[in-house]
């Protein structure tokens, strides 16, 4: 099944043409890789899925992005960003306790149950590795955890509110190869209920966890393929050339 | 040769010398109005109306003047001011319209206060006919420490780091939820420096009330917000210099007075500024 169809993507900010004409499909329940050096404009097209991208006032777009069929731009923005949560590339706990960062989306959708809250905390805080660490402090502040902690906290926010597709941003960018390894399990669990969008500097991990990849470079979508073809016999040769670490 | 050891000393002696120079007047001033303010200080001085011509008696007609003065100018400012600083920090383009009017905002604070107690007598005691009343004199510092507060607000809202409100928008909450969840709640210590800021402001000024509410004697308590009042600053003013033999102990028993009521609402104001800080968890 297809979750987002892209077409003809363009974006700008102010003079700058961030993407071009990318068209892309992305499907339900697998892991896409997004790699490509700084500036190649793929955290840009990873907040265009949830509409981030529009709090910049000189944002531009035209073509079209749609989630199951219909255009993003259609559906209610807080609903879209519910269906669509993202996390960011570095731990970026809300200043609040551990249980109200878990539960603030849930709540900011209008759950006030406290035992229904609690429930999802728990069951959010399970499916992202951190529950056993976490169980009997959940009043603390978040920002007492590690920062491996931290970031698993930020997954396990993302997954209380329910989406459908999860966008990681570079999730491991600060993180040491334990606390990587730690998200990166959490992602291949979570396959099987969301759809995965990862943006990635780290091209080793691209080829670890994402079924598929794609390779951006100065704005435009070069390669889209399975990640064992990306890696072995490259269809590009730019992409053959950063994948091996030629330049980027 | 260049010595820096001794370039670093040179520095650092007229540092110190600029503090001193800032901390030694006022250090005086502090002094010397309790030195001499102090001796008039007793039950009577605080809780008696001014008799024999204000060269005997109490001041408290004064005092509850000028804290009913603070009080309205603070619900009338605190509420617009912030709403104001709302909207200019998390609603409002980026453009140069809104530049404009920023700058316009701080150049207001800057504005000689008795340029806005004329701005009051126009505004509030002649054309809305509130007269010389203790809502005009109200209304005419809260426009005054309007400034202050939309200034300080604006800059408390926008420390707070812009990467929780996406977050929070990426989860799905609209941008009303995030201002009032995360946004304000992290700004309240600001918010509460710069409400200091205008309530001192406000109960210290003389040229805002002076055509707008102050009455140079008035033996009784206001009895509504229609009512003329006396208010500390005035009051002075008038015992220092439009009424002859005053004893000096009065005069600096007003002073004190009125430093320390300026000191306690600080120091109330500084207190839920602690509270909140402690809150803060980044």
């Amino acid at each position: 099944m297809v979750k987002f169809d892209i077409k003809d993507l363009n974006i700008w900010f102010g003079s700058i043409h961030a993407l071009k004409w990318v068209s892309m499909g992305i499907q339900a329940n697998e892991i896409l890789s997004v790699v490509g050096p700084s500036n190649s404009g793929k955290t840009t097209f990873l907040r265009m899925l949830n509409r981030l991208n529009d709090l910049n006032q000189n944002f531009k777009m035209t073509g079209a992005i749609k989630l199951e069929q219909e255009d993003t731009k259609d559906i209610d923005t807080e609903l879209l960003r519910k269906r669509v949560g993202m996390v960011f590339a570095l731990p970026l706990p809300l200043p609040l306790s551990i249980f109200d960062n878990v539960a603030y989306g849930v709540r900011m959708h209008g759950m006030k149950n406290k035992k229904v809250l609690v429930k999802i905390v728990e069951e959010s805080l399970k499916e992202s590795y951190l529950w056993e660490e976490v169980k009997n402090r959940l009043n603390e502040s978040a920002f007492k955890l590690s920062g491996g902690q931290q970031q698993r906290l930020c997954i396990a926010r993302t997954l209380a509110v329910q989406p459908e597709v999860i966008l990681f941003d570079e999730p491991c960018s600060g993180l040491d190869p334990i606390s990587t390894a730690k998200v990166e399990d959490a992602m291949v669990k979570l396959k099987e209920k969301y759809t995965i969008v990862l943006v990635t500097n780290n091209v080793k991990q691209a080829a670890r966890v994402g079924d598929r990849t794609a390779f951006f470079l100065s704005g435009e979508l070069i390669e889209l393929d399975k990640t064992d073809k990306i890696f072995t016999a490259p269809q590009d040769k730019r992409t053959d050339g950063y994948i091996r670490g030629k330049f980027g | 040769m260049k010595n820096p050891h001794r370039t670093q000393n040179i520095a650092f002696f007229f540092l110190f010398l600029a503090t001193l120079l800032i901390v030694v007047p006022v250090g005086l001033i502090v002094v010397i109005i309790i030195q001499k303010g102090l001796p008039a200080i007793n039950w009577q001085f605080l809780s008696d109306i001014p008799r024999q011509g204000m060269r005997a008696g109490g001041i408290f007609p004064a005092i509850v003047g000028t804290i009913y003065l603070v009080t309205g100018a603070i619900i009338f400012a605190l509420p617009i001011g912030l709403l104001a600083a709302i909207y200019l920090s998390e609603y409002s383009k980026d453009n140069m319209l809104t530049r404009l009017i920023k700058l316009a905002i701080v150049n207001l604070a800057g504005v000689p206060s008795v340029v806005y107690g004329l701005f009051g007598l126009a505004l509030f005691v002649v054309f809305f006919k509130f007269g010389a009343s203790i809502l005009s004199g109200s209304l005419t510092l809260g426009i005054m420490i309007l400034p202050v507060i939309i200034t300080t607000s604006r800059e408390a809202l926008e420390s707070v780091p812009y990467s929780f409100r996406e977050v929070s928008l990426s989860l799905g909450a609209s941008k009303w939820q995030t201002i009032r969840h995360i946004v304000l709640p992290n700004a309240v210590p600001g918010i509460l420096t710069g409400t200091i800021l205008g309530l001192g402001r406000a109960a210290g000024e003389t040229a805002p009330i002076l055509f707008t509410v102050a009455a140079f004697y008035l033996p009784r308590l206001p009895s509504s917000i229609f009512d003329q009042a006396m208010a500390l600053p005035y009051h002075l003013y008038v015992i220092s210099t439009q009424v002859p033999n005053v004893d000096e102990k009065i005069r600096y028993g007003t002073a004190f007075v009125l430093l320390a009521l300026v000191i306690f609402m600080n120091l109330v104001a500084i207190i839920i500024r602690y509270k909140f800080r402690k809150k803060k968890k980044w």
